[in-house]
């Protein structure tokens, strides 16, 4: 550990590599919002429907696993396709891992992103530490809030639907919503709303609980403590177990659920301490 | 350790009380979202509302799949719950298409499927509503509303009546049967007044319904061949006593 000089910085890690996989997550997520959004637009239907529930080339059904959950708490029970469009999204996420949905395909990523960023510019320290299983209560008084009233309660509210009704249905008032998390975000709790409040996520975590895809801290004897790591991550708790835990043997898979497989730390990290890898990698390193 | 356990507890009550509050606050916010529900017309083979609010997914799958931009996600705002499909029969009426594309489009069964014949659709009721400022119930031959059914003659009919103010001429009196109109709007949409004189409404609010044990003699002696009642009904005389 004490060879590596302090925040070594290397020189040949350009813009682009040390912000690929941000880069490559705002394409996949203007991306989908771009299929579903030609429809209307140039009548190319690639993707209908929206984010709760939609069909690919007119043959993959695919429906939001937490606007399901809802559905069926509420009392009813779907039609063929979107039970096999909740098999579709929920084996993908089973096998992809839950929350990269939250950093990959969510339209209100960009926006908290958006908001983590110019506190950062605008230095406001503000900042409502709230515990981490708020979003895990907020989730069981939804769902049960839904089953008392028989109806999907939370879609009135949820921002991601009103992100997407927002561009593909021209739902203008939807804005609002958006905009009450961004100020949240930005001005109330730093990376609050995903980081505290989302049921959705929660969901969506549960779901990559068993994923094989993981990011890992593979080559953390490399680590300078130069903490970009920490600073870039939504979720920064996630971290710590899998960086520093090499003494304590445990494993350099970042394993918490709450990860969201964005890959900022990859791209920061100029130790290349992290990469993604599969929740195999160290029984694989172990029996080389 | 007692502490520990005494903190966690009040940590983790305040925090289910805080998500507990915020989760009241949505479902009071839809509650007051779907008092809305009771004017929106919704798509053709829409379950009972409020089974349809437990059922729809907000994915707008059936507004794209309307060939004539007739169905709207309702926006906040809009007269509709947030999310929800839903038409302005004033603004664009249902077509009402033979292959019914927005119910065939439908994944969750909040719009049944099933449904093989349009006429069997019934997204509201037609209601003549303002009697005093209809065209027709003034005498004139308007019709409009009556020529654009496309259930004409069996949804609406002209029912003659005797214009007592000029003597010699006749009413044309547009009338609905609620139990064949779909609530396609057409009617509603093609009205020539300023404001429409016949407007769609949710059935919930436009049709009656009898009690359950209500029985229509003429049809119970139809069923039964004859009369349920004898014919020749000897009734009790009934008076006061030592007259």
């Amino acid at each position: 550990m004490n060879q590596i000089p302090l925040h070594n910085i290397d020189v040949s890690r350009g813009f682009f590599v040390r912000n690929r996989f941000l880069i490559l997550r705002r394409m996949v997520q203007t991306g989908v919002l771009a299929l579903f959004l030609i429809g209307p637009l140039f009548s190319v239907w690639i993707l209908r429907g929206n984010l709760s529930s939609s069909l690919l080339l007119d043959t993959v059904p695919m429906t939001d696993v937490f606007s399901f959950l809802q559905m069926l708490l509420a009392g009813h029970w779907p039609e063929l396709s979107a039970l096999l469009g909740v098999l579709v999204v929920a084996g993908f996420y089973v096998f992809a891992g839950g929350r990269t949905y939250c950093a990959w395909v969510c339209p209100v990523n960009p926006v908290t992103d958006l908001a983590a960023w110019m506190r950062e510019k605008l230095a406001i320290k503000q900042h409502m530490r709230i515990s981490r299983q708020f979003r895990v209560w907020v989730l069981l008084a939804v769902l049960v809030a839904t089953l008392i009233s028989g109806s999907i309660v939370y879609e009135y509210v949820n921002p991601i639907s009103h992100a997407y009704r927002l561009v593909i249905f021209a739902s203008f008032g939807s804005v609002w919503f958006v905009v009450a998390v961004f100020l949240f975000d930005l001005l109330i709790s730093r990376r609050g709303w995903c980081g505290y409040v989302c049921p959705a996520g929660v969901v969506y975590a549960q779901l990559g609980k068993l994923s094989p895809l993981k990011v890992a801290a593979l080559d953390r004897q490399q680590c300078d403590d130069c903490m970009d790591c920490y600073k870039v991550c939504p979720e920064p708790q996630v971290i710590k177990p899998a960086l520093k835990g090499e003494a304590g043997g445990v494993s350099p898979v970042i394993s918490d659920s709450a990860c969201t497989l964005c890959g900022r730390c990859i791209d920061v990290c100029d130790q290349h301490v992290f990469s993604f890898s599969s929740r195999f990698a160290q029984m694989a390193e172990k029996s080389l | 350790m007692l502490v520990n356990r005494r903190q966690f507890l009040l940590d983790s009550g305040k925090t289910a009380c805080a998500a507990g509050l915020l989760a009241g606050g949505v479902l009071a916010y839809s509650k007051s979202n779907c008092a809305l529900a009771s004017q929106a017309l919704r798509p053709p083979a829409a379950l009972p509302e409020e089974d349809f609010l437990a059922a729809c997914l907000r994915c707008g799958l059936c507004v794209q799949a309307c060939p004539y931009d007739t169905l709207k996600l309702a926006r906040p705002f809009d007269d509709a719950p947030t999310g929800t499909p839903f038409f302005t029969a004033r603004k664009v009426a249902c077509e009402m298409c033979d292959d019914i594309p927005c119910a065939k489009a439908c994944p969750s069964g909040a719009l049944d499927n099933h449904i093989e014949n349009i006429n069997d659709a019934r997204m509201g009721v037609a209601v003549l509503i303002d009697h005093q400022h209809c065209l027709n119930y003034l005498g004139l031959r308007c019709d409009v509303c009556y020529r654009v059914c496309p259930l004409i003659d069996e949804a609406i009919n002209l029912e003659l009546q005797h214009n007592a103010r000029t003597g010699k001429h006749a009413f044309f009196l547009p009338v609905v049967n609620s139990d064949v109109c779909t609530g396609c709007g057409k009617c509603e949409q093609a009205c020539v007044m300023e404001k429409a004189a016949i407007k769609v409404l949710p059935r919930d609010i436009a049709v009656a319904k009898g009690g359950e044990h209500y029985q229509l003699g003429w049809e119970e002696k139809a069923a039964a061949g004859e009369s349920l009642v004898p014919n020749e009904l000897v009734l009790p005389v009934r008076r006061p006593e030592g007259l």
